[in-house]
């Protein structure tokens, strides 16, 4: 009874944040409500009783992706309502909503073909003692999905080592400390002090 | 939970136990404005509150009538909606991830028979989704930053996506090496690790100081507390806050620090067992304010970081500290 009005509650809130996120024109708006729903999101997962992949959720989504495009969005105003230019929206219309198709039969189509078992199903164990929720998952990774992980691993460890030498150039000496990078800092603000003399001739 | 050993948990006692969190760190959290304005003083060889009733005891009620009738201000070119949700997500974040944790142990009211439980909703992820709730709490200060139309509210939400981001690595990390001692993510599986008294600060110091210092971080505490540094950034993400929208982050970053102090005291310092002749509730209570000092200690004692020392100290001092200390308890762990 409860759960199916907490279900309700959760996939109405979803469905109307994200609609916000695709319609809104106001760059605050689509972020803040796609956290949000992404946190309804995670809720729907406690209620399935996948209490680890609920906190994963909150962790990853929420406190992560979302706050670095929230990160990437302070290099302009977020206030302001965007002009969006559709040249083709008949073409737009049509490709996203073949992708939206696309999605729900990939998704429906095991769970219609009765192809979809829980491997753990149960949260005691042959001996009668519980497992918890986290204790499945990592069950599973390391017997059926364990060259996935590896592999899965191996690609966030590529990742990083990139992320390190695209960032990491002038990582060897502190910034404060450097008086090369005062005199640059100097010579820009002759650069800009001479242009805006000339602007002004 | 073994439910044969434990009377049962009924809707009641839950409400009664969030109830009494609400009740109890809502009336911590206001009356630690006053004990912080106290201790910095002495520690400043100041005197701090003393004009408005005994000791100035009553501050505390000037305070509050003073934030309720202060005009509340919404700039001009705010995006209204977002600008009054920020401070809600703050103070409702704060309170969530405290429902996960353990502040009294359970007790049995007498004469009606409730049990109420020692956690409000003792989920096996309990400390994911502390963790979580606050990382989630991010959005308070972010949101409020960027829908203020003001460059400092700017400012002090980049500050806060970084500094939060960062050491929300160095929590997770340095809290990784207990959960592998303990081999359970549940609060309640960390008090009964150290029922025998020897607590886990003993096995994993490193990991102890390591959460400490990342805490102060995430609850924007002073050797850390760059997204409101007055002398920098005016006042941050707060710059164009007034009244009770402003009281409201005030009260989630100290129900933050309360939840950081419950965290230390049930991971590290031995949780809510007995200890010598002091019962239980008397021992976490007395470690969640020790905790609480520490803080306001720590801030009369040292001064701001800088941002760029910030950073340097978390990712190239901090969080190698902590993947050596996960890969050392490993290690022995395996030895053992």
């Amino acid at each position: 009874m409860y759960e199916v009005i907490a279900f309700y509650v959760f996939a109405v809130s979803t469905t109307i944040l994200f609609t916000i996120t695709a319609m809104s024109k106001n760059v605050l708006y689509a972020m803040s409500s796609l956290a949000a729903g992404m946190v309804m999101i995670s809720g729907l997962f406690f209620l399935l009783g996948a209490d680890f992949l609920g906190v994963v959720q909150l962790i990853v989504y929420v406190g992560a992706v979302m706050a670095l495009y929230a990160f990437a969005m302070m290099f302009f105003d977020a206030t302001k309502d965007i002009k969006e230019r559709h040249q083709n929206a008949p073409l737009v219309f049509l490709l996203g909503g073949l992708m939206a198709v696309l999605f729900v039969v990939m998704f429906s189509a095991p769970i219609i073909g009765d192809n979809i078992q829980a491997l753990y199903p149960y949260a005691v164990d042959e001996f009668g003692n519980s497992i918890k929720n986290a204790e499945y998952v990592g069950m599973i990774l390391f017997t059926k999905y364990l060259i996935p992980f590896e592999v899965a691993a191996v690609m966030l460890l590529v990742a990083m080592i990139a992320g390190i030498i695209l960032a990491g150039k002038k990582m060897d000496y502190s910034l404060t400390e450097c008086e090369v990078s005062d005199e640059e800092l100097k010579v820009e603000e002759l650069d800009i002090a001479e242009k805006l003399k000339k602007e002004e001739a | 939970m073994d439910s044969t050993m434990l009377p049962e948990v009924t809707a009641v006692g839950v409400i009664i136990k969030a109830v009494l969190i609400l009740a109890v760190i809502a009336a911590i959290a206001g009356f630690g404005t006053y004990i912080e304005r106290k201790i910095l003083a002495f520690m400043q060889r100041r005197l701090g509150p003393q004009h408005v009733g005994p000791y100035g005891l009553l501050q505390l009620a000037a305070d509050g009538i003073k934030l309720f009738t202060k005009e509340d201000i919404i700039p001009q070119h705010a995006n209204k909606i977002i600008f009054a949700v920020a401070p809600v997500i703050t103070a409702a974040t704060a309170f969530i991830a405290l429902a996960a944790v353990p502040v009294f142990p359970g007790f049995t009211i007498p004469l009606v028979d409730v049990y109420v439980p020692s956690i409000a909703s003792d989920i096996n992820v309990g400390i994911l989704f502390v963790l979580g709730m606050m990382a989630a709490g991010l959005y308070g200060p972010l949101l409020a930053g960027m829908a203020q139309a003001n460059k400092w509210g700017i400012l002090g939400s980049a500050r806060t996506a970084i500094q939060f981001l960062s050491y929300e690595v160095v929590t997770g990390l340095s809290i990784l090496a207990p959960i592998m001692m303990v081999g359970s993510l549940s609060f309640v599986d960390f008090n009964d690790y150290q029922a025998d008294g020897t607590w886990l600060v003993v096995y994993q110091p490193v990991a102890f100081v390591l959460f400490l210092i990342a805490g102060f971080a995430e609850t924007n505490r002073t050797p850390f507390d760059l997204l409101e540094h007055e002398a920098e950034v005016i006042s941050g993400y707060v710059t164009e806050y007034s009244g009770m929208r402003w009281g409201l982050f005030f009260i989630g970053e100290y129900a933050n620090m309360i939840t950081i102090g419950v965290i230390a005291s049930v991971v590290f310092l031995g949780g809510y067992n007995d200890f010598w002749i002091f019962p239980g509730w008397l021992m976490i209570i007395g470690k969640i304010a020790f905790s609480f000092f520490f803080m306001l200690w720590v801030r009369a004692a040292w001064p701001h970081v800088r941002p760029d020392q910030l950073m340097w100290l978390c990712w190239k001092v901090l969080m190698p500290l902590a993947v050596i200390n996960v890969v050392i308890t490993g290690l022995v762990m395996m030895i053992i």
